[in-house]
C-alpha cells in the first residue's frame, strides 16, 4: 500500500520535473515580452533594456512598486511603472503607467483587471484610459468628477474608475518621493 | 459494450455536463465566449486521456484501499503538465482561464471517469472512453460558449459583427445558469423523442 503510493508519487513528481525543465524557459520569456511589450507601449522610444535595470520603490501602502527606468542613449526619457490599486470592484487592478522625467503622463496600459465586463473592464479603453495622456498629477486632479476631480468615470462603472485613478496617483506619489525632481 | 460506444456515448447519452451534469463550476466559469471554453474543454481533455490511460494500466497495481489518493495523484499530474504547457505556449488564453487550469484537479468527471470506467476497464477502452468524454465536454462548452458570446458581447470567436455592447447578462454569472438551463433542457427534450 504504502509501496505501491510511494512509486506513484515518485513517477508523478519525475515526469513533472522533466516537464518543468522542458517548460521553464519559455514560460520566464512570455513572462518577459509581455512585460516589454507593456512598457513599450507607455514611454517614450528608448533602446536600454528597462527589464534589465528595473528597481523598487517603497509604496505609500507598504507594497513596493517596480520602476523601469527608459532611456534613450543613455538619457533617461520617461519612466515605466508597475502600479496597482486594491479599490477595483473585483480583485486588483494592475497598471504600468508611463511617466516623463518631469512626472507628466505618457500613456497607461492596464496588465490585469477583472472588473465587471461590459462596464468597468471599459477602462482598457482609449475613451477612458487616454484621458490621462499628457497630464501632470501635479496639478491635474486625479479624482473622478464625482469626488471633485477632474476624471471623466466609466459611466455606471464609478468604483473601477476610482481604483484605475487611485492606481495612477500611486505610480506618481511613489515615483515622486523617490525619483522625480 | 463495443468500442465505439465507448468513445461515442461521451457526445449525447452520458455528455459530462449536459446528461450527467458534472463539472458544473467550470463550465459556468469559463464559457464567456468560445476561444476559452473551447480552451477549457480541450485542456480538460488532455488531462481525461492521460488521466484514464495511466489508471487503467496502474488498477491492478493499486490496493483498494488507497486507489484514490493514488488518481488524485496521478490526475494532478497531468493537470500541472497541461498548466505549464499552457503558461508557456498560450500565456494570453492561460490568463484568461486562470485558477480554473489547476482546478481541473478537483473536476469530477475526470476523478468520476477515473473511478468509474478506467478503474475497470482495458487500456484502450479508457483511452476512448477518455477522449469522448473530453469531447463531450469541449463541445458543450463550445456551444455555451459561442452562444454567451454571440448574444453577449455580438462577436464569434473574438471577430466582433455589432456595435457597442451586448446582453451583458449573459456574459456574467447569471447568464451562464440561463444559457446551461436551456441546453441542458433542449438535450432532455432530444434524447426523449
Amino acid at each position: 500500500m504504502v509501496l505501491s503510493l510511494t512509486l506513484i508519487s515518485l513517477g508523478a513528481s519525475i515526469a513533472l520535473g522533466f516537464v518543468h525543465e522542458f517548460t521553464k524557459e519559455p514560460i520566464e520569456l512570455s513572462k518577459l515580452n509581455k512585460k516589454i511589450e507593456a512598457i513599450k507601449k507607455v514611454v517614450p522610444e528608448f533602446n536600454n533594456d528597462p527589464a534589465a535595470e528595473m528597481y523598487k520603490l517603497p509604496s505609500e501602502w507598504g507594497d513596493s512598486l517596480e520602476v523601469y527606468p527608459a532611456k534613450k542613449d543613455n538619457e533617461l526619457v520617461g519612466y515605466g511603472v508597475k502600479t496597482y490599486s486594491k479599490k477595483g470592484y473585483s480583485g486588483n487592478i494592475t497598471l504600468v503607467v508611463g511617466l516623463k522625467p518631469d512626472g507628466t503622463i505618457f500613456n497607461i496600459t492596464v496588465l490585469e483587471q477583472k472588473e465587471t465586463p461590459g462596464l468597468g473592464t471599459k477602462m482598457v479603453l482609449p475613451a477612458f484610459k487616454d484621458q490621462f495622456n499628457d497630464k501632470n498629477p501635479a496639478s491635474f486632479k486625479m479624482k473622478v468628477k464625482k469626488d471633485g476631480g477632474q476624471v471623466d468615470a466609466i459611466t455606471a462603472a464609478t468604483i473601477s474608475s476610482r481604483a484605475f485613478c487611485d492606481a495612477v496617483q500611486n505610480a506618481y506619489s511613489t515615483l515622486k518621493k523617490g525619483d522625480l525632481k | 459494450m463495443n468500442q465505439l460506444q465507448n468513445f461515442t456515448k461521451g457526445f449525447i447519452k452520458e455528455n459530462p455536463i449536459l446528461v450527467l451534469v458534472l463539472g458544473t463550476c467550470p463550465t459556468l466559469a469559463t464559457s464567456t465566449s468560445a476561444l476559452n471554453g473551447m480552451g477549457m474543454g480541450l485542456a480538460t481533455t488532455f488531462v481525461l486521456i492521460g488521466s484514464n490511460v495511466v489508471i487503467s494500466l496502474l488498477a491492478n497495481v493499486i490496493p483498494d484501499k488507497v486507489r484514490i489518493p493514488a488518481f488524485i495523484v496521478v490526475i494532478a499530474s497531468f493537470v500541472t503538465v497541461v498548466d505549464l504547457v499552457m503558461q508557456a505556449y498560450v500565456p494570453s488564453l492561460y490568463e484568461t482561464l486562470g485558477i480554473f487550469i489547476p482546478l481541473i484537479v478537483v473536476n469530477c468527471i475526470v476523478l468520476g471517469r477515473a473511478e468509474a470506467f478506467a478503474n475497470k476497464n482495458t487500456v484502450f477502452s479508457s483511452l476512448l472512453d477518455g477522449f469522448g468524454m473530453g469531447l463531450g465536454f469541449t463541445m458543450a462548452l463550445g456551444i455555451l460558449g459561442t452562444f454567451r458570446e454571440l448574444v453577449g458581447s455580438g462577436s464569434i470567436f473574438g471577430y466582433k459583427f455589432i456595435k457597442g455592447d451586448g446582453i451583458l447578462v449573459f456574459i456574467l454569472a447569471p447568464g451562464a445558469f440561463i444559457a446551461l438551463g436551456y441546453l441542458i433542457a433542449i438535450i432532455n427534450r432530444v434524447r426523449k423523442t
